[in-house]
């Protein structure tokens, strides 16, 4: 939307256009503008001043990268008289990186990479993640009142016994009573000589600290380190698990078992068994060759190529045929209230397509829907459960939906269509048949041809019409994914990345560029069959 | 000299500054949801809590109350709940996630395999919960989440049609008959069935009186991931049985939850097999109803599946003291787990706010119903056991092939998947 900004006539009228040459426009309208645009400019280095500074503080380099380049044009740009066309084409070109470029090539990369359920985030977050779900409290150990304490730069627990017996430890150093401990009015000790107690704002300024410190119950590491998870209690925990930071491995107290990162993104031992989580890597060509080569993969996905092939093919060559024909029909004037007809039949194209599969949906049901009650007396027919039926049912709605568009556009070519070619045919003894057949149509396709591709490659990717009336299904329950009758491409898509049991977003991104390369082979082709570009 | 064209240029920078600031986290959902972790949590932080439309507005007011207790503000983000769970999964990594979030326990397995949920420790908090609400809120051993209400299916009854509660499904679907035989109703029973996707959640309860369950259980009482039981004995007599009720046409896979609520809403149907979503709709049009748990078909008890709402903290939270505080010590009062009864009207998982409200028939009728229930497992292979069983379901009502060939061939796949990961 905005892409078209540039674009748009400009605000000012005609008449007080400026003049073409910008080296000298009238005076005052210069200083006018020369405000503004420093004004503006400013603006926009005081927020990307802002924006830097946000990144830098969270060391996200790359995007502080961009946004100093993107500035640093921007200025380039707007400050001076020159680069007019850069100030044309620069917001285009900046929304085309953000919003295509971008896209595109995270899309590309994430299929080279396992991305999805448990590989969801880097090694240390898997690390921690790891290190974390194994720390267990230490059986029949209590949750005690604790006060968080600190001296200098040290944090200590101070914590309150049922005997009023206070005991004071911090990172490193083991629980040791404490002499002349301070309470407050509930008998809770709230400081130690030497120690402060952390307020709470003070605790929320230091909460990654205070949430990663463990202080060792005894000199017994058996006993378990003290922690607290909210500040005020703390309670005895036990890891399970020890990370080597130099080795890269994790080792299992209990039974010695070492896992050894794999090139999968997961901590292995030798006998199989992994941890969870896992985390981001890149498997190269993983994706891809799982889908060309894993039967359980390879045949659905076979199948609903197929079917994808069949359902676009359809979608385009019948609505077409529906369309051109009551165009042909209503494009004489002879028909009385031709206008009327013409209107009705745009009907099925005013409702949102998503909105019109669902109402089909509930029309189609096999007991309760209006075509089977009503209009079949009571019949029982599954129209959208039975694999075949249903794939008719699909075609059918998408049929309805989309002639009414193929319609519009056969109505426009055909009265595109200079009154003197037809007349002239006629003139030279041509029949209505044969000046449709002979004269209209060949001129008629030469048009509407790119429009075709375009509906074919839209249909292609058809994603709405599907997951509204049919969800893909039916479902074969012994299929072995989750696969139905009606899924085209890109509901599979949806299901490999959204649905079903496991987010596979890079195997997703994979089948992804596997559509995109088909449509594209398919657009090239048939624009270059087409010759739509020579002739016009 | 040419003003007009500086507005694309405030445009363009505008545009690199937003996206910057996303980090590039995803959608442009993003930016607003959470602040930038660098703004040094001003003096005393602040949390963001994830919240669907029908918890974020009781939320709201104990948030305010934390904010005037404790100077930290809570900023609830309402959020559709089919997007918490993946956005949760997907941008708690970048640092962008929330501190807190509110949902189902079922989805915990999936939160934990991802690595985005911290443990929480309720310590002697956790007296103050029903068991079954604490048991769903552990996974392999840890608790990672503050229950604050259940649900399950229960048998709602028309109290002006069938006065009295079946004690046996034999008996609810004889009183059906009987009244459509007299033209009274429609339908024997309503169970909502869903064309795509099955329905083991609404028919769980009856398929536990065959004593066929999903899983079978460890001895401390959580589900053990590699005894699948779905085809067991008791689910070799379920098929047959679910055949013959599909055969009669009291079960349809065209009886969608829609077609089934309204039936009961008009009373064209006498039993209607729901949770407790559609309660106030029902009392809003002045059904007469009354809420029992769901009869036994076969002996055994009836168990349905019950889901537990509850609070989880994010693994990666900036915030980790505080929302541990808020959730352990804020949410968990009883006054806290009162309002949010109050706003929101689920049954309740502490104890003594149920006793405080039980005097509410329908409050009382679903709680009854979860108190014999198991928790929905919160394995992460549960996405792909829903789907394989809902399908069979499916063609087992709908009359193709053996049913018990089909529940042997589904347990196969199950196993399968489950073993792949």
């Amino acid at each position: 939307m905005t892409q078209t900004l540039p674009t748009q006539p400009p605000r000012t009228p005609p008449g007080r256009r400026p003049p073409a040459d910008p080296g000298h426009p009238p005076a005052h309208r210069g200083l006018v503008g020369l405000a503004v645009r420093i004004v503006l400019l400013a603006v926009v280095d005081a927020l990307a001043v802002y924006g830097l500074l946000a990144l830098a503080a969270q060391h996200k380099w790359g995007m502080f990268g961009a946004l100093l380049v993107g500035t640093v044009a921007v200025n380039v740009i707007y400050a001076g008289k020159r680069h007019v066309p850069a100030k044309y084409l620069a917001p285009g070109v900046a929304l085309l990186l953000v919003y295509q470029v971008y896209v595109v090539f995270y899309t590309g990369f994430a299929a080279f990479t396992n991305y999805g359920d448990g590989h969801n985030s880097d090694k240390p977050d898997a690390v921690a993640a790891i290190l974390a779900h194994s720390e267990t409290r230490v059986p029949d150990s209590p949750v005690r009142p604790a006060t968080v304490v600190a001296r200098g730069d040290r944090v200590g627990l101070l914590v309150t016994l049922p005997d009023r017996g206070v005991r004071l430890g911090w990172a490193g150093h083991p629980l040791e009573p404490v002499a002349d401990p301070v309470y407050d009015s509930v008998g809770r000790a709230v400081a130690a000589p030497g120690w402060h107690r952390l307020s709470y704002a003070q605790i929320a300024s230091r909460q990654k600290e205070i949430s990663e410190l463990r202080v060792p119950a005894s000199e017994d590491p058996n006993s378990g380190s003290l922690r607290t998870a909210d500040g005020i209690s703390a309670a005895a925990y036990r890891s399970t698990l020890d990370y080597d930071r130099g080795a890269d491995t994790i080792t299992d107290r209990s039974t010695g078992k070492v896992y050894r990162p794999t090139s999968d993104g997961v901590f292995a031992a030798a006998d199989g068994t992994r941890l969870s989580p896992g985390w981001k890597v890149l498997v190269g060509l993983d994706n891809f060759e799982k889908i060309l080569t894993d039967r359980d993969i390879r045949g659905p996905f076979l199948g609903v190529l197929v079917w994808t092939f069949v359902f676009a093919g359809i979608s385009v060559a019948v609505p077409f045929a529906i369309g051109l024909v009551l165009a042909a029909v209503l494009d004489g004037k002879r028909l009385r209230g031709h206008r009327i007809y013409r209107s009705l039949i745009m009907l099925p194209y005013a409702f949102p397509a998503f909105l019109a599969a669902l109402v089909w949906q509930g029309l189609l049901n096999t007991d309760y829907g209006y075509v089977n009650v009503s209009l079949l007396d009571g019949a029982h027919i599954p129209w959208l459960t039975d694999p075949w039926l249903a794939r008719l049912s699909v075609l059918a709605v998408n049929v309805w939906i989309s002639f009414p568009y193929m319609f519009l556009i056969c109505t426009g070519a055909l009265q595109a269509i200079p009154a003197e070619v037809t007349e002239a045919a006629r003139i030279d003894g041509a029949r209505r048949g044969q000046i449709l057949r002979h004269i209209k149509l060949p001129l008629l396709l030469t048009a509407v041809t790119p429009m075709l591709i375009a509906t074919f490659a839209f249909n292609f990717n058809n994603f709405n019409v599907i997951y509204m009336l049919t969800g893909g299904g039916p479902k074969d329950p012994d299929a072995p994914i989750e696969v139905g009758s009606t899924d085209l491409l890109i509901s599979l898509v949806y299901k490999l990345a959204f649905g079903g049991s496991n987010r596979q977003y890079g195997m997703a991104c994979a089948v992804s560029i596997l559509i995109f390369v088909v449509v594209a082979a398919i657009s090239v082709v048939g624009l270059r069959r087409s010759r739509a570009f020579e002739e016009s | 000299m040419r003003p007009r064209l500086l507005l694309p240029a405030v445009l363009a920078a505008a545009t690199l500054l937003v996206t910057a600031c996303a980090g590039g986290g995803g959608d442009k959902g993003d930016d607003k949801t959470a602040p930038p972790a660098s703004a040094p949590a001003a003096g005393n932080g602040s949390l963001t809590v994830w919240a669907d439309d029908a918890r974020a507005k009781p939320l709201q007011d104990i948030a305010a109350a934390f904010t005037r207790d404790k100077g930290v503000k809570v900023k609830v983000v309402q959020k559709g709940l089919g997007e918490i769970r993946d956005d949760f999964v997907s941008q708690a990594p970048t640092g962008q996630g929330p501190d807190v979030v509110v949902g189902p326990h079922d989805w915990l397995g999936k939160l934990v395999h991802n690595g985005v949920l911290a443990p929480l420790e309720l310590g002697d908090r956790a007296a103050a919960f029903s068991p079954v609400a604490l048991e769903a809120m552990r996974y392999e051993g840890r608790t990672y989440g503050l229950p604050y209400a259940v649900d399950s299916i229960a048998l709602l009854r028309n109290t002006e049609l069938a006065p009295q509660a079946p004690a046996s499904f034999d008996e609810l679907l004889a009183t059906g008959r009987r009244l459509v035989e007299q033209g009274r109703a429609e339908l024997p029973v309503a169970v909502p069935v869903d064309a795509k996707s099955g329905s083991p959640y609404h028919l769980y309860p009856l398929q536990t009186s065959f004593g066929c369950q999903v899983f079978g259980t460890k001895p401390d009482g959580a589900y053990d991931r590699t005894r699948l039981e779905l085809d067991g004995p008791g689910c070799q007599r379920f098929g047959p049985w679910l055949r013959g009720l599909g055969k009669d046409g009291v079960l349809s896979t065209s009886l969608t939850a829609d077609i089934a609520t309204d039936a009961f809403l008009k009373g064209k149907t006498p039993f209607l097999l729901a949770g407790p979503w559609d309660a106030a709709t029902f009392r809003a049009a002045h059904v007469p109803f009354a809420v029992d748990p769901v009869p036994s078909a076969d002996g055994s008890p009836a168990r349905p599946f019950v889901g537990v709402q509850g609070f989880f903290v994010g693994a990666k939270s900036a915030n980790p003291i505080l929302a541990q505080d808020f959730v352990l010590n804020y949410l968990s009062t009883p006054q806290a787990q009162r309002a949010l009864y109050d706003t929101g009207g689920r049954v309740p998982a502490t104890t003594a706010v149920l006793d405080q409200v039980k005097d509410d028939p329908v409050v009382a009728g679903f709680a009854r119903a979860a108190q014999a229930g198991m928790p929905t497992p919160n394995l992460p292979a549960m996405d792909s056991v829903w789907a394989d069983w809902g399908l069979t379901q499916l063609a087992i009502i709908q009359g193709h092939g053996d049913p018990g060939e089909l529940t042997g061939a589904m347990a196969g796949r199950i196993r399968a998947k489950i073993a792949a990961g």
